[in-house]
C-alpha cells in the first residue's frame, strides 16, 4: 500500500510551531471582536431581509405589465424585464441568506455576541435542510474530518469520484450528469445529504430506524415548498380572480408566473452555491487523506490538513460577501467559528505563514478553480487518474 | 389607570395570531414579525424592544433613560423590575433594573435609572453611550417587591444609593392615585450631590404633607460612622417605625442591618426586602477546579482545572451532546448557570451567568453549575 505522504517537508516540531502560530492569529482576532463586527452582521441581515421582501413585491409589480392590461407599458418585454429584476434580486437575497448569514451563524461564528436572535442553536435557514441536521453533517463530520476518505461524507457527496484515491466503479461513468443534476438541485441534494440515508442506500439500516429524521426533513421541505410555490403564487392568483372579470387573463397564468419566478430564483441560488462550494475542496491541487494519516492527529497536524485540503477563490469584496466568504475556504477551515468578515483580514497573514513553512496555499480565480473541478470530474469518471488507495484495513469492506 | 394584567385571551389577539399563522407561511423560516421589524422595531412579536426616547443625567454617574416599549408590553406594578439587553463592545448583556416611573404615567413610557458602579462595564456603558433613538431588547416587568392593592398601611421606606428606584416608583404611584398615606422615607447617599433622583425627592417632600423625607449623607459630617443605619437613628427619625410596614432596598450590608434590627424588635413580618443580585461570580484567585453541578441531570461531581467539563460529565455517567471534541463545531455548547469555568485554549475565565460554555474545551475554575 502506498503511503500518501503530505506534500510538505516539515518535522513534527515545525508542524506544531505552525499550529501555534495559527492559534496566535486566532486568539488575536477573537480578542478584538466588537461593535464593528456586530454592526456588519446586523447590516447584512437587514439588507438581506429588505431585499427578500422587496424583490417579491417587484415580481408582483411585474404582473401589472402583462399585455392583457392594455395600457401603454403593458408589453411582455416590460413585464419580463421587471420580473427578471425581481427574480435576480430574490436570488441574491437567497444567496446572502444561505451563504453569508446562515452558513456562518450556524457555524457559531456570531454566538460570541450572545444576541438571542443570532444564535447557532436557534437559527433556521431558507433552504430545505433543517439547520440542526445540516450542522451535524457539516460542522461535526465535514469540518472535523475534512477530506478524510471514508469519514468525510463531503468527499464526492457519496455519488462522485473527486480524487483518484476513491476506487472507481462503473456508476461513476455517469458522474458528469450527477454533477449537472446536483448543480440544479443543490438545495434538495443538501437536504438528503445524511449519513443515515447514505447508509440506507447501502443496505446498512432499515427505513424505520430513521423515520423521525425523515419526518423532520419532510416538514422543512414542505414549509419551503409552501412558501415559494404555494403561498406567494396563491396570494397573487387570489387577487387576480376578481380582476380577471375585467382584464382578460387567467389567474392560473398569474400563479404559474409567480411560482416560476420563485423557481428561477431558487435555481440561481442553487447554481451559485454549488459553484462556490465545489471550489472549496475539489479543484486541482486539493489533497485528500487516509484514516491512517489522521490517526492520533495533533492540533498542528489538523491545521496542516485543513490547509492542504481547502482552496481559496480570488475576487472582489462583493464576490467574497456573495460567496459567504467561502472564497476564503482555507481560513474558514482553519478557524470555522471566526466571524466571516474577518477572513479577508487574516488571509494575507495565513498565506505568509504558509509560504514561510513551504506549505502549498491553493488560491486562484473562480475560472481556474471551477474549471479544474469540472475537468477533474470528467477525468475521474473513468478509471485511473492518479495514485489509487485501497481503503483502510478496518473499513475496507465498506468502501 | 393601567392595570398590570396578563395579555387577554380576547378576540383581538387571537385574530392577530391566526392571521400571523397564515402570513408566517410567506415569511418562513422567519416570522412576519421579523419583516415588521424592518418598518418599526416596536411592532415585533418575536422579541420585545424599547426605544430610548430621552436620556437625563441625574448625577455625574447616574442616568435616567425614558423607554417607549413595544406593542407587547404590559403595565408594571410600582416597585417591579425589568430585564434590559444592552449591546456593548458587540456583545449582548442582560441586566435587571427597577422601573423608576409610576405605572400611572400617561405616555406609555417607563424609566429606568442606572448608576455607574465600580467595575460595572455595562452600567458605565449605559451611563456614557446609550443615546436617544437606540433600540434595546427588554423583558416583561417582574418581581414581587410591590405595594399591596389594599390601602391599610403606613409605609416606611429605607433605601440607599440606587436602591431608591423602586421606592420612588411606589411613592409616585401612590401620589398619582391620590391615596398617599402617612409615609416616612429614610434614604442614604454618600453626599448631597450623589442623591439619585434628589431633586424629585425634595420636590415630593415639599408638595406632599404626608411624605416625610430624611436624607442622610453617610460620608459627610464630623463623624460619618454616626450616620450609619441603627435602631437609635430610626427612633429619632420615625418614632413609630415598629408599627409600620418597612420596604427596604439597598446594598447587602444595609439590608442585613435592617433585617437584624427588625428581628430584634420582633417585627420581621413587616419587612419587605428587594435585593440586587450580582451577575458575576468572583473569580477564585487559585482556580484549581472545584465542585461541578449539572443542573438538568441533577448530577454533582468534582472537576479539576485541566479536565474538560465534557469529560467530567462523561465520567459521571452522562452523555451530553458533543461533536469534534476540539472546540470547533459548537455541538456541545451549554449555558453557565453559576460559577466560573476556564477556556483551556486561551485561559479566559467565564464567570457571567448565562455565558455560553463549550464543554469540550472548558474546565472548572472553582465551583460551577452548568445547564446540562
Amino acid at each position: 500500500m502506498k503511503t500518501h505522504q503530505y506534500p510538505v517537508d516539515l518535522t513534527d516540531e515545525q508542524i506544531e510551531e505552525f499550529g501555534n502560530e495559527l492559534e496566535a492569529i486566532r486568539n488575536e482576532v477573537f480578542d478584538s471582536r466588537g461593535d464593528r463586527d456586530r454592526a456588519y452582521i446586523l447590516k447584512v441581515i437587514k439588507t438581506q431581509r429588505t431585499m427578500a421582501v422587496s424583490s417579491r413585491f417587484v415580481i408582483y409589480l411585474s404582473l401589472f405589465f402583462i399585455p392583457a392590461w392594455g395600457h401603454a407599458l403593458a408589453t411582455w418585454p416590460v413585464a419580463l424585464t421587471l420580473m427578471g429584476l425581481g427574480v435576480f434580486a430574490l436570488g441574491i437575497a437567497k444567496i446572502l441568506e444561505n451563504m453569508e448569514i446562515a452558513h456562518n451563524v450556524l457555524h457559531a461564528q456570531w454566538d460570541w455576541m450572545k444576541d438571542p436572535e443570532i444564535q447557532s442553536n436557534t437559527w433556521e435557514w431558507d433552504t430545505m435542510s433543517p439547520s440542526d441536521r445540516w450542522m451535524h453533517s457539516h460542522n461535526v463530520v465535514h469540518h472535523t474530518w475534512t477530506n478524510v476518505l471514508e469519514k468525510d461524507l463531503d468527499v464526492g457527496y457519496g455519488i462522485m469520484r473527486v480524487t483518484p484515491m476513491q476506487k472507481w466503479k462503473p456508476a461513476f461513468l455517469l458522474q458528469p450528469i450527477y454533477f449537472i443534476l446536483l448543480m440544479l438541485l443543490f438545495e434538495e441534494g443538501v437536504a438528503v445529504h445524511e449519513q443515515a440515508i447514505d447508509d440506507h442506500l447501502k443496505g446498512k439500516n432499515k427505513l424505520k430506524d430513521f423515520t423521525p429524521l425523515l419526518k423532520r426533513i419532510g416538514y422543512k421541505i414542505w414549509r419551503q415548498v409552501a412558501k415559494d410555490y404555494i403561498a406567494w403564487p396563491l396570494a397573487a392568483a387570489l387577487v387576480a380572480i376578481p380582476i380577471s372579470f375585467y382584464v382578460p387573463f387567467s389567474p392560473l397564468l398569474v400563479f404559474g408566473m409567480v411560482a416560476g419566478a420563485n423557481a428561477v430564483a431558487n435555481l440561481i441560488r442553487n447554481i451559485w452555491a454549488f459553484t462556490i462550494i465545489f471550489c472549496g475542496h475539489f479543484p486541482a491541487g486539493a489533497h485528500n487523506f487516509t484514516l491512517e494519516q489522521v490517526e492520533g492527529e495533533t492540533r498542528g497536524r489538523w491545521y496542516l490538513r485543513q490547509m492542504l485540503g481547502s482552496c481559496n477563490i480570488e475576487g472582489s469584496k462583493l464576490f467574497h460577501i456573495l460567496s459567504g466568504n467561502l472564497s476564503h475556504q482555507i481560513e474558514h477551515h482553519l478557524f470555522p467559528d471566526m466571524c466571516s468578515n474577518r477572513y479577508k483580514e487574516v488571509a494575507p497573514r495565513v498565506r505568509a505563514l504558509a509560504d514561510r513553512y513551504g506549505i502549498p496555499y491553493n488560491s486562484a480565480s473562480l475560472f481556474r478553480q471551477f474549471g479544474t473541478t469540472w475537468l477533474n470530474n470528467l477525468r475521474l469518471a473513468f478509471p485511473g487518474g492518479g495514485e489509487p488507495y485501497e481503503g483502510s484495513q478496518s473499513q475496507a469492506s465498506h468502501s | 389607570m393601567r392595570q398590570p394584567t396578563q395579555p387577554e385571551p380576547g378576540a383581538s389577539s387571537s385574530i392577530w395570531s391566526r392571521l400571523s399563522t397564515i402570513t408566517d407561511y410567506f415569511a418562513w423560516p422567519l416570522r412576519t414579525s421579523h419583516y415588521l421589524e424592518l418598518v418599526n422595531p416596536l411592532w415585533t412579536t418575536h422579541k420585545l424592544q424599547a426605544r430610548v426616547v430621552k436620556v437625563w443625567d441625574e448625577t455625574k454617574d447616574a442616568r435616567t433613560l425614558t423607554l417607549r416599549p413595544g406593542l407587547n408590553w404590559r403595565g408594571h406594578r410600582a416597585g417591579q423590575h425589568v430585564r434590559v439587553g444592552i449591546p456593548a463592545n458587540g456583545k449582548h448583556y442582560t441586566r435587571t433594573y427597577t422601573i423608576s416611573s409610576p405605572p400611572e404615567r400617561e405616555d406609555d413610557c417607563f424609566t429606568i435609572t442606572v448608576k455607574a458602579i465600580d467595575k460595572g462595564t455595562i452600567s458605565h456603558h449605559i451611563v456614557r453611550n446609550i443615546k436617544v433613538g437606540d433600540y434595546l431588547p427588554i423583558g416583561l416587568p417582574q418581581g414581587d417587591f410591590y405595594l399591596p392593592d389594599a390601602q391599610p398601611i403606613q409605609p416606611l421606606f429605607i433605601t440607599a444609593g440606587s436602591g431608591i428606584t423602586p421606592a420612588f416608583s411606589m411613592i409616585n404611584s401612590l401620589i398619582a392615585q391620590g391615596r398617599l398615606p402617612d409615609t416616612h422615607h429614610v434614604h442614604y447617599a454618600p453626599h448631597e450631590f450623589d442623591v439619585v433622583l434628589g431633586k424629585e425627592l425634595k420636590a415630593m417632600d415639599r408638595y406632599n404633607d404626608r411624605y416625610n423625607l430624611h436624607l442622610i449623607y453617610s460620608r459627610e459630617g464630623e463623624d460619618p460612622s454616626r450616620n450609619r443605619f441603627s435602631a437609635a437613628q430610626l427612633d429619632a427619625l420615625c418614632p413609630d417605625w415598629k408599627d409600620r410596614d418597612v420596604y427596604a432596598c439597598g446594598p447587602p450590608s444595609l439590608l442585613e442591618a435592617i433585617e437584624q434590627c427588625m428581628a430584634e424588635a420582633g417585627c420581621s413580618r413587616r419587612l419587605h426586602v428587594e435585593r440586587f443580585r450580582a451577575p458575576f461570580t468572583e473569580v477564585p484567585a487559585d482556580a484549581v477546579g472545584g465542585r461541578v453541578r449539572f443542573a438538568q441531570s441533577d448530577v454533582d461531581t468534582e472537576g479539576d482545572s485541566d479536565t474538560p467539563l465534557l469529560k467530567v460529565a462523561e465520567a459521571a455517567g452522562m452523555n451530553p451532546p458533543h461533536g469534534c471534541r476540539m472546540g470547533i463545531c459548537h455541538t456541545c455548547n451549554t449555558t453557565l448557570v453559576s460559577g466560573c469555568v476556564r477556556d483551556l485554549r486561551t485561559g479566559e475565565v467565564l464567570n457571567e451567568a448565562g455565558s455560553i460554555v463549550q464543554t469540550c474545551i472548558c474546565a472548572a475554575a472553582g465551583d460551577c453549575e452548568l445547564d446540562l
